[in-house]
């Protein structure tokens, strides 16, 4: 005879080591079970949007940095993009390069923070976690040579980038790109013939494919249920169209495959950034700019295929220096829309899991 | 199992990637963008192109007419405690007046201590310009201790192939 129980509601977080930041969920527990979740927002609003407002187009990419800040460098990249759109500005070829090199190394970056993550939240406590933070300590020494920060880059510039590379630059990226993958097999090799990590995460927390497509998710946990939608070839930005690289997409959409994606995901930048690598023209890094930016009255909307899905910046000019209206698209918040169907009717250890798969940076978020 | 355990044996064996910061340090990018600005007097000319850069309006400058017709700086203080490094300022000087700093230790007792005047803008023992934006100051710098250098060149290359996790792991775990 199953046990009637009263459902109970329980608080999780804002102050929760597994919640990624400051992120309040309020759940419905029928026993040990999920029956509702409900994600509470808004402990981290800084008001970027309105204070955007009142900044120059330049003045404002330093604030960018501030929305994910595990991926300063694609931040930045997606509202150059919107404001060269606005201004109808060309950028030359190197910088065009570099912005894809950058774009790439944040990738990996970003990516090997949400596999450590998870995997912390898996239980496996801090050991991937430290091994993962140690490639990306190397991708940030590569950011900190380039721009003097490791994570406020503000590096990118409305026409190019900031500076040129220093020499030193290319030889230890060449040495990143041929050492990374094998680092990628290990850790893959250790995780994903886990027997533990399987059984929590294969078939955990399922989002369809088109339940997926209806919440508008994007980025891996798009891909993750089957979709193969990558702004980068759907709708080719910077120089992506001239490089070969696949798009991994999972079977079914659940922890598992979110996971897995992540990984094939960073052999793929590994690609293409050899490729840019190759490539990499020399030449002018930015091009010549009026000190105050006033493009034309009209709006603009600039996406890129952020680490974590479609990010992107929609402005509108009144033809002043500053953005009249200043939008952000943030892939995480329009994920984090898909956690409760994702998370109803499994037990608190999986609604961790699950939540940690989506890889939520909640300065994103609550922006 | 074992494999993970031969991981961790392997790692027994390798260097140590860590230092033990407050004793030992590693030198930083020569573009390091640290202690908000280092100001050279002698080549400001009050300007304030630096002050109109700034997004925070973080820098204060009160300049006076001289007799010679040009401007004197009389006030040219920053407030580091709002300071978010983005290095703008540095950017914009037209006359390579302005430098970020070298150092990376501000803490501070008392908000006001955060304010910092003129004099103690201006470059002194501990407080050494780095070479953000500054190409000439940036080929005196020392070179950056990159983690990558201090690493093992590539681990053995696991018999894995790529991409074959998924299909490794269909439903064995079940059985």
């Amino acid at each position: 005879m199953a046990l009637k129980t009263e459902p109970i509601v329980v608080n999780i977080g804002p102050q929760h080591p597994s919640t990624h930041g400051v992120f309040r969920m309020r759940v419905t527990f029928d026993g040990e079970v999920i029956v509702d979740l409900e994600p509470c927002l808004g402990y981290l609003h800084r008001g970027i949007e309105k204070l955007a407002e009142t900044r120059t187009y330049t003045q404002n990419i330093p604030l960018t940095d501030r929305l994910d800040y595990l991926a300063s460098m694609t931040n930045n990249l997606a509202y150059v993009l919107a404001v060269e759109k606005l201004a109808g500005v060309a950028v030359p070829e190197r910088a065009e390069h570099l912005r894809v090199i950058m774009a790439e190394l944040m990738r990996i970056s970003s990516h090997l923070m949400a596999v450590g993550a998870f995997l912390n939240d898996c239980g496996a406590f801090m050991t991937p976690f430290l091994y993962m933070f140690r490639e990306r300590e190397k991708i940030l020494d590569l950011f900190e040579m380039v721009c003097g920060q490791r994570l406020t880059y503000n590096y990118m510039r409305i026409g190019g980038v900031s500076h040129d590379i220093p020499d030193e630059f290319l030889p230890a990226l060449r040495r990143f790109i041929a050492e990374m993958p094998g680092f990628i097999d290990e850790y893959d090799q250790l995780l994903a013939s886990n027997e533990i990590l399987l059984a929590r995460a294969k078939g955990v927390g399922i989002l369809p494919a088109k339940l997926a497509i209806n919440t508008s998710a994007s980025g891996p946990v798009l891909r993750a249920s089957g979709v193969k939608w990558d702004i980068r070839q759907a709708d080719p930005y910077s120089v992506y169209d001239r490089f070969d690289f696949g798009i991994p997409t999972g079977e079914v959409g659940d922890v598992y495959d979110r996971y897995w994606v992540r990984i094939q995901e960073m052999r793929q930048s590994v690609r293409i950034l050899s490729q840019a690598v190759e490539q990499l023209p020399s030449g002018e890094v930015c091009a010549s700019m009026p000190c105050l930016l006033r493009p034309p009255v009209g709006e603009a909307y600039g996406h890129i295929e952020g680490p974590k899905g479609e990010l992107g910046f929609y402005l509108v000019s009144d033809n002043s220096i500053a953005p009249y209206r200043f939008h952000i698209r943030a892939p995480t918040l329009i994920n984090l829309t898909a956690l409760r169907d994702m998370t109803v009717g499994w037990k608190l250890a999986d609604a961790i899991i699950i939540f940690g798969s989506i890889d939520i940076c909640l300065a994103e978020v609550d922006r | 199992m074992l494999k993970g355990l031969a991981l961790t044996f392997r790692h027994l064996f390798r260097s140590p990637i860590t230092v033990e910061y407050p004793e030992q340090g590693l030198t930083f990018s020569r573009r390091f963008r640290g202690y908000e600005l280092v100001w050279d007097v002698g080549r400001c000319t009050g300007c304030a192109t630096c002050a109109k850069s700034c997004p925070q309006g973080n820098i204060e400058i009160v300049t006076s007419r001289g007799s010679d017709n040009t401007y004197k700086v009389e006030k040219f203080e920053v407030d580091s405690g709002r300071c978010m490094f983005c290095g703008l300022c540095v950017e914009a000087c037209p006359y390579e007046a302005l430098f970020m700093g070298c150092g990376y230790e501000l803490a501070s007792y008392q908000r006001g201590q955060l304010v910092l005047s003129k004099e103690e803008l201006e470059p002194s023992s501990e407080r050494q310009p780095s070479g953000y934006a500054r190409p000439k100051v940036e080929a005196l710098m020392p070179r950056q201790t990159l983690l990558i250098d201090r690493t093992k060149p590539s681990p053995r290359k696991p018999k894995i192939s790529l991409g074959s996790a998924l299909s490794l792991s269909k439903g064995w775990w079940r059985k």
